[in-house]
């Protein structure tokens, strides 16, 4: 009797070591697929990445309703997770199709029917490399301009000086907030490698914080005594661009400051 | 293996002449014997190639898709939704609200698997039983001993190991490495490297241990034998007619399912591991093997019972 719950008790403990380190093992290669999403560009109306990734049942319905043959479904070893739907805009881009046909078919959710409007889509974000964008080096160029379908929108000319004559550079800059991630920039773009590109917008967007207030955008003005020990503002926490009672810019760099 | 289901003393039955399987001398007697084989790869190949079709040509019936997806999901002539059960189960364990097109597609399927064909996709639709059956063949041939004995009861392991991970990482465990969707979808939709994945399944069941892959590992085929306990359709087997002769053990991809006593008992194949291949029922010499549905079964056991009564 003693024995044999002896010999239970090792089963049960080698069975569960063995499924502990396949589980590892398991683990590691599945955190290793997820990993690579970061420079995935997904369909139009795909969820956060995390939630696409759990969703996307790999079934490639989108990718057989799209009739430009932008969408593709990521082989193993691609650098992508496998199986999931991604696009790349240098050599197929998204054309950004009126009804949306890669959205319906998707079984899953994992691309939201709610997207109805695809200047709404969020793709991902063109990202301009100054340095070596023909308008930015002072040359007329402009294409991606002129491709954009969010025209006027998504991409502006500006002027910019130019610094070795008195000719003006018309130079594009790209506004996260109507960008849709299409790419029609990215393969338009003239240059031996495209200037401008299309990046998920977490690896390069910033985020100023809620403790700047930028008062030329405000009709109330920002008065508050930012002083160490003064009286703490007035609490006012209506709405997100109102100051915190404390100041969260306060460090030692501004404290004590006498005037 | 063999040891347990060869004829005994005890099991042989007196007054019966154990005759060997002979295949048949004639090319249509031998096509004959092969007609669920033959029927087996039309299917798969037949579901294969209306996937490819309609992912390449765009092939329609009246003006609808034919089918579109691949196997973890997909929908035949724009109305009927299917989905892989196992798959969405992973997916639902992430805690993530899924659509209902994909949960009727999935009832649809794992309600056909339950209550009618049984653990059928594993012999009928996967398309890695191509590969597994092509390796088995060469096996044979070439009798390459295993290299060691596994359980076959990892696959249970590995199915509740892959439900586990579902809920720790938050994606699909299994559908993240499975090497039955890969082949599938690289089939489909373009080659990659998904086929190392198969070739490493190929060699395995060449050369290490018989039936690897869906005998001993794939949580898909354990999730199938745990569906497909009650389903309908059934090996029937008439134990007047049996001599115990065990040809149909030899060729069995799951031999413990061939367990005579059992079988005799229940009049039919009643282990949801029976993966409806029919490789059994052409080779029985004595032809006491045959597909048919429960109720029948029943109804054909309960004759054979009173005419085996009557006094001759």
């Amino acid at each position: 009797m003693e024995k044999k719950r002896r010999d239970f008790l090792l089963k049960t403990a080698q069975g569960a070591a063995l499924a502990a380190c396949g589980g590892l093992i398991w683990t590691h290669l599945l955190r290793q697929e997820a990993s690579a999403a970061a420079l995935a560009l997904r369909p139009p109306g795909a969820l956060p990445e995390n939630d696409f990734a759990a969703q996307c049942i790999k079934c490639g319905q989108c990718t057989n309703a799209c009739p430009y043959d932008t969408l593709k479904m990521a082989t193993a070893g691609s650098n992508m997770p496998v199986g999931t739907p991604y696009f790349e805009p240098r050599k197929v881009p998204c054309y950004m199709c009126p009804d949306i046909p890669c959205v319906p078919p998707c079984p899953t959710g994992a691309l939201t029917k709610s997207l109805k409007d695809i200047n709404k889509a969020r793709m991902g974000l063109a990202v301009i490399d100054e340095e070596n964008c023909l308008s930015w080096l002072g040359l007329r160029c402009e294409v991606c301009y002129r491709v954009c379908p969010v025209k006027g929108k998504a991409i502006t000319v500006e002027n910019h000086p130019r610094k070795i004559s008195k000719h003006a550079m018309f130079v594009p800059l790209v506004h996260a907030e109507h960008c849709t991630g299409c790419g029609l920039c990215e393969q338009a773009c003239p240059t031996q490698e495209a200037a401008i590109r299309i990046i998920n917008p977490s690896l390069v967007q910033g985020k100023i914080g809620e403790h700047y207030r930028l008062g030329w955008t405000r009709e109330d003005a920002i008065t508050q005594d930012f002083a160490a020990g003064a009286a703490p503002a007035p609490a006012q926490p209506s709405s997100p661009d109102v100051a915190p009672k404390e100041a969260p810019g306060m460090d030692t760099l501004n404290k004590g400051i006498e005037y | 293996m063999h040891a347990q289901v060869q004829p005994t003393e005890e099991e042989a039955k007196p007054g019966r002449v154990v005759r060997l399987y002979t295949p048949p001398a004639t090319l249509s007697g031998r096509l004959w014997s092969w007609r669920y084989l033959i029927l087996r790869r039309v299917t798969q190949l037949g579901i294969l190639a209306m996937f490819f079709g309609t992912a390449r040509y765009g092939w329609e019936v009246a003006g609808r898709p034919l089918l579109t997806g691949n196997l973890s999901a997909s929908e035949f002539l724009g109305v009927i939704p299917m989905a892989d059960p196992f798959a969405v189960l992973q997916q639902l364990l992430t805690m993530h609200v899924l659509d209902k097109e994909v949960l009727i597609g999935a009832a649809i399927v794992l309600g056909f698997y339950a209550l009618i064909a049984g653990r059928t996709f594993c012999a009928w639709v996967c398309p890695v039983n191509l590969v597994t059956d092509a390796a088995g063949w060469l096996r044979a041939k070439l009798r390459v001993p295993d290299f060691c004995s596994l359980s076959r009861n990892i696959r249970y392991w590995l199915l509740v190991l892959a439900l586990i991970l579902s809920v720790l990482t938050g994606v699909a465990a299994f559908e993240w490495v499975s090497p039955i969707s890969m082949l599938h979808r690289e089939i489909v939709f373009g080659i990659g490297l998904g086929l190392t994945a198969i070739a490493g399944i190929f060699l395995l069941d060449l050369l290490v241990v018989k039936h690897g892959w869906c005998g001993h590992l794939c949580p898909l085929g354990a999730f199938y034998s745990l569906v497909g306990r009650i389903a309908q359709l059934r090996v029937r087997f008439d134990d007047s007619s049996c001599t115990r002769c065990a040809e149909c053990v030899r060729v069995c991809p799951e031999p413990k399912v061939l367990d005579f006593k059992l079988a005799a008992e229940n009049g039919l194949v009643a282990s949801g591991e029976c993966t409806n291949c029919a490789r059994c029922i052409p080779i029985c010499p004595e032809n006491s093997l045959s597909f048919n549905f429960r109720p029948l079964i029943k109804q054909h056991n309960s004759t054979a019972t009173q005419q085996a009564r009557r006094p001759s």
